[in-house]
């Protein structure tokens, strides 16, 4: 019996958003346990569930997996979306980590103090524009190809897909200058599984506002 | 051309430890050219050998591969150490990701301002005894073999080694609630290409000193 992976974290993007991303993308249904109370994550915990007492939990394959990487990893590799040899696999890893470290000032954003806010968001669009979209514009212009590595669609669109959208969100204008990025982000969004994803009444969650900020403090406070 | 791997790096631990210890555990030579100061960081990034800008970075098999763990990933699936299928994979990884949050904590409380060492101390003291070792200590128990994953050595008990050495080097009793990890310790340590990482002259980095931050710091801002 094939049973549907089973996500428990908040009701919002947090560091789930990835996995959902990926499973979406793979055309793989998932079903959800939102965390609402501090009550139900101390539950978690006291029943063993937790490996390192923390969420993200993806069950998957009779696994209680725990650690966003390994998570995306083993989707990945399932749903073929890890490249064809260990080469094209370096590369994925590379492109999925660096865009991750974007990710990561996304994810911090919303709990750093309002008077920090502006400097994070010019960071967030310097890191953006000089650093990490440069990188995937020239890996485009250079092979020519539709998808990152290997002439095939992989977690590195995927992410880079989930990236872009969510700088936007911030910086509507942040593309200017990377028509090939522009390119890609029409030619992902297109794709059948993540056009799907990318329409209302989808799990993609919204980006994050006060209700999710104060249940994730409350919820995770030490 | 000498083909081995060669780690570009400041010397010093950091994000380039857990790369020394993998390849080292695989019996593999490498090289190290260290950054001794920003001009060599900026060198390197105008001509253009770091994807990110950022260090580390690993020159292996015509890559120059960057993201300490896309390295480690590709490393330890070239010399057999990621397990045998997607399963055990998938427990390496887990695996490895909380050692390396536990090996991050660690790492930072050097870079811990006076007034916050203390406090900075006893959340290491507590998320080791409370949150990760017993998780590995459960592990080794329930199936009483020598590894922790698919009896086989693995990256995962590369990861998990210099982890409890660099608690130990924290708090040197930490590891007195932990029978198991006490001799999975002695039982690593002792595997020949580990033993002799082990031994002074070896390539492993010594602990940051306080004294040397403001140089390390210098290098990166």
């Amino acid at each position: 019996m094939s049973r549907k992976p089973r996500l428990t974290y908040c009701n919002g993007r947090g560091r789930m958003e990835p996995v959902r991303w990926l499973l979406a993308a793979a055309g793989v249904e998932f079903e959800e346990n939102f965390l609402e109370t501090r009550e139900q994550y101390e539950k978690l915990i006291k029943d063993g569930v937790l490996m390192f007492q923390q969420v993200p939990l993806v069950e998957i394959d009779g696994m209680k997996m725990v650690q966003t990487r390994a998570i995306l990893s083993y989707i990945a590799g399932k749903y073929n979306l890890y490249g064809k040899d260990l080469k094209e696999r370096a590369l994925i890893d590379m492109y999925v980590e660096g865009i991750t470290d974007l990710m990561q000032m996304i994810l911090t954003f919303p709990f750093s103090p309002p008077e920090a806010k502006e400097k994070n968001l010019d960071s967030i669009k310097e890191r953006a524009t000089n650093r990490y979209f440069p990188v995937f514009e020239k890996v485009l212009k250079q092979h020519g190809q539709e998808f990152l590595v290997g002439n095939k669609f992989s977690w590195a669109d995927v992410q880079l897909i989930e990236a872009i959208l969510a700088v936007e969100e911030k910086i509507p204008a942040v593309l200017l200058g990377f028509p090939q990025l522009q390119a890609f982000k029409i030619r992902m969004s297109n794709m059948p599984t993540i056009k799907k994803f990318l329409q209302p009444g989808s799990p993609r969650k919204p980006p994050p506002d006060e209700h999710y900020i104060e249940t994730v403090l409350k919820i995770f406070k030490k | 051309m000498s083909g081995k791997p060669k780690l570009h790096y400041f010397n010093g631990r950091g994000r380039m430890e857990s790369i020394r210890w993998l390849l080292a555990a695989a019996g593999v030579e490498f090289e190290e050219c260290f950054l001794e100061t920003k001009d060599d960081l900026t060198k390197l990034q105008k001509d253009g050998s770091l994807l990110f800008q950022q260090v580390p970075m690993v020159e292996i098999d015509g890559m120059k591969m960057v993201q300490s763990r896309a390295i480690g990933n590709y490393i330890a699936m070239k010399y057999n150490l990621y397990g045998k299928d997607l399963k055990e994979r998938a427990l390496i990884d887990m695996y490895v990701e909380a050692a390396t949050d536990l090996n991050e904590l660690l790492m930072a409380h050097t870079f811990q301002p006076a007034d916050k060492k203390e406090q900075h101390f006893a959340t290491i003291v507590d998320k080791a005894t409370n949150r990760y070792f017993p998780v590995y200590e459960k592990v080794l128990k329930d199936q009483g073999q020598d590894f922790l994953v698919g009896n086989r050595f693995s990256r995962a008990d590369v990861q998990l080694l210099e982890t409890l050495l660099m608690a130990e080097e924290c708090k040197p009793d930490i590891l007195a609630r932990f029978p198991l990890l006490q001799s999975f310790k002695a039982r690593i340590s002792n595997i020949p290409t580990i033993k002799k990482f082990l031994q002074p002259g070896s390539q492993r980095k010594p602990p940051l000193q306080e004294k040397d931050v403001p140089r390390v710091m210098k290098i990166f801002h």
